[in-house]
């Protein structure tokens, strides 16, 4: 893969690359002695793809999926992220593009204490303009999918640590994104609640969602599909790169 | 599932944005109660200063349509060489002579005599009373009015009767048909009069009859002021008038004043007050726009998580700012409706208990809150622009 000399990049189809990375590179601390956390990291991801990413602490793992989320933007190369060249747009239009088309799960979750579940996801829709009444009842729908749908009302202290990072699930999925970014989305849970939000993960996949997980769980990583490999910021394996990729397919 | 959005700009809408804003306040309800505390009592302060100034003024201006604008007051002045000059015996009807007089009255000073209680009290302990020999029309003339008894043409003329002005009354403690010791007899108090705002004097006065003052007290019939009332229109023209009447010889050596500016002066001397006071309220309003300032800088810090959240489910920077932008406005407005409301308190409370008419121009609150708003911009700018600024990667990790 040439993304450099490939025009036909923003071609719809199967094929064509939801998230799409070239020679990324982010470099922190000052320009005198810039401090490497990602370097020239090429590679790119498929809609409707299940992708791990693993590594040891430090690797570049959450570096790569800020930059892939928008929420930083690289020193150097190129990330083009569901058709659009992050690089030509500005502030107004990545917040669009994360508002409508991304989803993030954390692994602190994030959860608003003293808000009810069903607020917790009515906020993943809080920056898409729709009134308040459309959010609730979109947020009522994702509780369900995540089988949540008898915990509407309970607040995030009232919840197991598995239930509430599903709450942040649905929270991430109530805009039907297409890009579905999860950072150790198990890193705070017990194995059981790990497993069962590793099903959901799968599930959500199933129903056409691009998945991203970051994680240092090898076990985890090896359930999934698809596993990027980080060690001091670079890309060292690629579990289906070149052939399973098109395979799987 | 397209990969080719044509991207709009993320939005939030108002009434979520006024939402959020308060939610920030709803979590931490004390501090938020303190900080706009600040503003409360700055803005409270000068609206309640306007208020009672303006209370006072009405107050006034009340006063003044009731005693009227129209007395003059005639007194003597100083003779070219320097001597007390007098007033002429017929001053009084000199005046009343006048077109446009319509009431006059007058009083007669007689020093060498002096009110006490009783024979026995200490011929030093005046007081501070002065005995006056009046006429008869000075209660017309002044508008007073007896509290108690009678009024001087109420008994004969060369009896030894005394009305007490409205202090002299309480420094003598007595009552119509009591004695007091005055020059070298007892003299019956007829009646007690009710404050003369126009005429203070007249509250300190033993006033006696002018025929008794003669024959009692050795009045030598020459009065020291006199009270005259004219129609609005023609104030100005007996003020003209007055000198050369009451004195056509030397006109220079009469005085002429209108008690009804004396009030007006009194109340401007409060009106500079009010002033200093409008300036301390601002300083009150100055340090607690910076309290909300510190409030919101803090705030910011301590929500970087929640920054970072609401970036990544797509709030562009200026919806972060804008947030909490909304919230130091409200947490200012707050203040600003709490202090109005207080203002509003203080200022009804003092007027009722001076028994003033309770008066607040509009403009006052609706500028006070106008104020605070512009406050709570300025306080939340710089901590909603570092909150914008907040990078979300950074947020999230912590």
């Amino acid at each position: 893969m040439n993304v450099r000399t490939d025009p036909a990049l923003r071609l719809p189809g199967s094929s064509s690359p939801v998230v799409l990375l070239d020679g990324v590179s982010r470099y922190y601390g000052g320009s005198a002695s810039p401090v490497p956390a990602l370097a020239e990291v090429t590679t790119s991801i498929t809609y409707g793809e299940l992708v791990a990413i693993t590594g040891p602490s430090g690797s570049g793992k959450s570096t790569l999926l800020n930059l892939i989320g928008t929420l930083d933007r690289p020193s150097s190369g190129r990330i083009i992220v569901d058709g659009h060249d992050l690089a030509a747009l500005d502030d107004r239009r990545l917040s669009a593009l994360r508002a409508h088309r991304m989803g993030f799960v954390f692994q602190h979750f994030h959860l608003a204490e003293g808000t009810t579940a069903l607020d917790n996801v009515a906020d993943g829709l809080l920056y898409t303009g729709l009134p308040r009444r459309e959010r609730r009842a979109r947020a009522g729908d994702a509780l369900h999918t995540v089988g949540l749908g008898h915990r509407l009302r309970h607040r995030p202290h009232q919840l197991s640590g598995g239930e509430r990072q599903r709450v942040a699930i649905a929270r991430a999925v109530v805009g039907d994104p297409v890009l579905l970014l999860a950072d150790e989305p198990t890193g705070a849970l017990d194995s059981n609640s790990g497993g069962a939000i590793v099903d959901l993960l799968h599930r959500l996949n199933d129903n056409g969602t691009t998945v991203v997980v970051i994680t240092h769980d090898v076990q985890l990583a090896a359930r999934l599909p698809r596993c990027l490999s980080l060690r001091d910021g670079r890309l060292i394996a690629d579990s289906a790169y070149p052939t399973a990729a098109e395979a799987s397919r | 599932m397209t990969p080719h959005t044509s991207l709009d700009h993320s939005r939030l809408r108002v009434t979520d944005l006024v939402r959020l804003g308060g939610n920030g306040l709803r979590t931490r309800p004390l501090r938020a109660v303190l900080s706009a505390l600040g503003i409360a009592i700055g803005i409270a302060a000068m609206v309640t200063v306007i208020g009672i100034s303006s209370s006072s003024q009405a107050h006034l201006s009340a006063q003044l349509s009731r005693l009227g604008t129209n007395l003059l007051t005639v007194t003597p002045g100083q003779s070219l060489s320097g001597e007390q000059a007098q007033l002429p015996p017929e001053a009084m009807s000199m005046v009343a002579r006048i077109d446009g007089v319509e009431t006059v009255g007058s009083v007669g000073k007689i020093d060498d005599a002096k009110v006490y209680r009783n024979s026995r009290v200490d011929p030093r302990q005046t007081s501070g009373l002065t005995v006056f020999a009046a006429h008869p029309d000075l209660l017309e003339a002044v508008r007073a009015d007896v509290t108690r008894g009678h009024w001087l043409d109420q008994a004969p003329q060369n009896y030894p009767t005394v009305v007490l002005g409205h202090l002299a009354a309480q420094r003598l403690a007595a009552q119509p048909g009591d004695q007091v010791w005055l020059g070298d007899q007892y003299f019956t108090v007829l009646g007690t009069l009710q404050p003369v705002p126009l005429a203070p004097e007249l509250d300190t006065a033993a006033l006696v009859g002018q025929k008794a003052a003669e024959h009692l007290l050795g009045f030598d019939g020459h009065p020291t002021t006199v009270y005259e009332r004219s129609s609005d229109a023609r104030v100005s023209a007996v003020r003209a008038l007055l000198p050369r009447t009451v004195n056509p010889e030397h006109p220079e050596e009469v005085q002429v004043s209108r008690p009804s500016d004396a009030l007006a002066a009194k109340d401007a001397v409060l009106e500079s007050y009010t002033g200093l006071f409008v300036g301390l309220g601002c300083v009150a309003l100055l340090v607690g726009g910076i309290g909300v300032a510190n409030t919101m800088v803090i705030t910011v810090l301590e929500r970087r998580r929640e920054i970072g959240l609401r970036r990544a489910l797509g709030a562009a920077r200026r919806h972060i700012s804008i947030q909490f932008l909304v919230e130091a406005l409200l947490l200012s407005a707050m203040g600003g409706l709490t202090g109005v409301a207080l203002a509003l308190t203080a200022t009804a409370g003092y007027a009722l208990s001076q028994g003033w008419p309770v008066s607040m121009p509009l403009a006052v609150p609706l500028a006070g809150i106008t104020a605070t708003t512009l406050i709570g911009a300025l306080a939340g700018l710089y901590p909603a622009l570092r909150a914008a600024r907040t990078p979300p990667m950074v947020a999230l990790s912590s």
